[in-house]
């Protein structure tokens, strides 16, 4: 069904159909993550992908022009790239291990040691939020200042915009 | 923008609360449950945005007005970074939970991490939030008959 929607997406040129398709692909693949267990990556991309960014689309869409721009390239060389990028990408999951193995490296490297110690250490039931907010507290820190700065970011050239337009006299009255 | 479905008006109204109520749990029910600062900060940040989708703008921005929500950006990374400087005036790392409850690191660590989550969730809301209204805020190019 991801590869569906994804097709639909694809052959639409209609962007209202688009931002609608592309936030169903965000339900289903955080469906996906359900099933993988990672349930707090499916609440993630449930509320940011089907949520907050399909609604960004359509603030976008109103934007701008309700129909895609017919491109006039030819579409051999980009399918040519994707088509290669995907290919390489199977190669490099030939060699990874089998999806749960328990001698993976990602399982033994630091995990059992955070699984082991950290009823102990920190004595939250949640794993996941023992290990991001505790032993990896600078990286968290880090995400938490990349968000604060995409948000300054958009924040000034959005309104940075306004502020310029505001000589129009019939613009005075609002200021956000 | 027109009053929208009166259907739509109801279950909206009646919605938003849930949705701030289930923000809450998910953003101070993180230790023991799947989520934490970044879902409850998106999912407070959603019962905002669909309050400006159903009724208008301008009354999202009397709930939640944009000065504060300008102010919340900041304030969240600041009660991240603070809580590392109060660890480290009270003499232990930076961001060493420890510090809060000397005599029960488990407890300490308890407080860090809902204090930590509930900067994170800060400054998630208000990006989502500022982000929306950025864009929202911009007068439409297309009219809704278009649509």
């Amino acid at each position: 069904m991801l590869v569906l929607t994804a097709f639909a997406i694809v052959r639409t040129d209609r962007l209202f159909a688009t931002a609608m398709l592309s936030g169903m692909f965000s339900l289903l693949s955080a469906l996906l993550f359900v099933v993988l267990d990672a349930v707090d990556v499916a609440f993630t991309e449930a509320a940011v992908g089907a949520g907050i960014s399909t609604v960004l689309m359509l603030g976008t869409l109103a934007l701008t022009s309700r129909v895609e721009k017919p491109s006039n390239h030819s579409p051999l060389l980009p399918l040519f790239v994707v088509g290669m990028t995907g290919a390489v990408m199977i190669y490099g999951t030939l060699d990874m291990p089998n999806f749960g193995s328990a001698d993976a490296p990602a399982q033994t490297h630091v995990s059992p040691e955070y699984l082991e110690q950290s009823p102990h250490e920190v004595g939250v039931p949640n794993v996941v939020t023992a290990i991001l907010a505790s032993y990896r507290g600078y990286d968290t820190l880090g995400e938490t200042a990349v968000v604060f700065t995409a948000g300054i970011g958009v924040l000034m050239l959005i309104s940075g915009l306004k502020r310029r337009r505001r000589r129009d006299p019939d613009e005075k009255g609002e200021q956000a | 923008m027109g009053s929208h479905h009166l259907i739509l008006r109801v279950v909206t109204k009646l919605l938003v609360g849930t949705i701030i109520l289930f923000a809450l749990y998910v953003q101070f029910h993180g230790d023991y449950s799947p989520g934490g600062g970044f879902q409850a900060g998106v999912i407070l940040a959603v019962a905002f945005i669909i309050y400006g989708v159903v009724f208008s703008l301008q009354k999202a921005k009397q709930v939640f007005p944009p000065w504060l929500v300008h102010k919340l950006v900041a304030l969240g990374v600041l009660i991240y970074a603070g809580t590392g400087l109060v660890s480290m005036i009270l003499g232990y790392e930076y961001l060493n939970y420890g510090a809060f409850s000397p005599h029960h690191p488990s407890h300490g660590q308890h407080w860090g991490i809902l204090i930590v989550e509930l900067g994170v969730g800060v400054t998630v809301t208000g990006v989502m939030v500022a982000i929306y209204y950025a864009f929202a805020a911009r007068p439409p190019r297309i009219s809704n008959e278009e649509w």
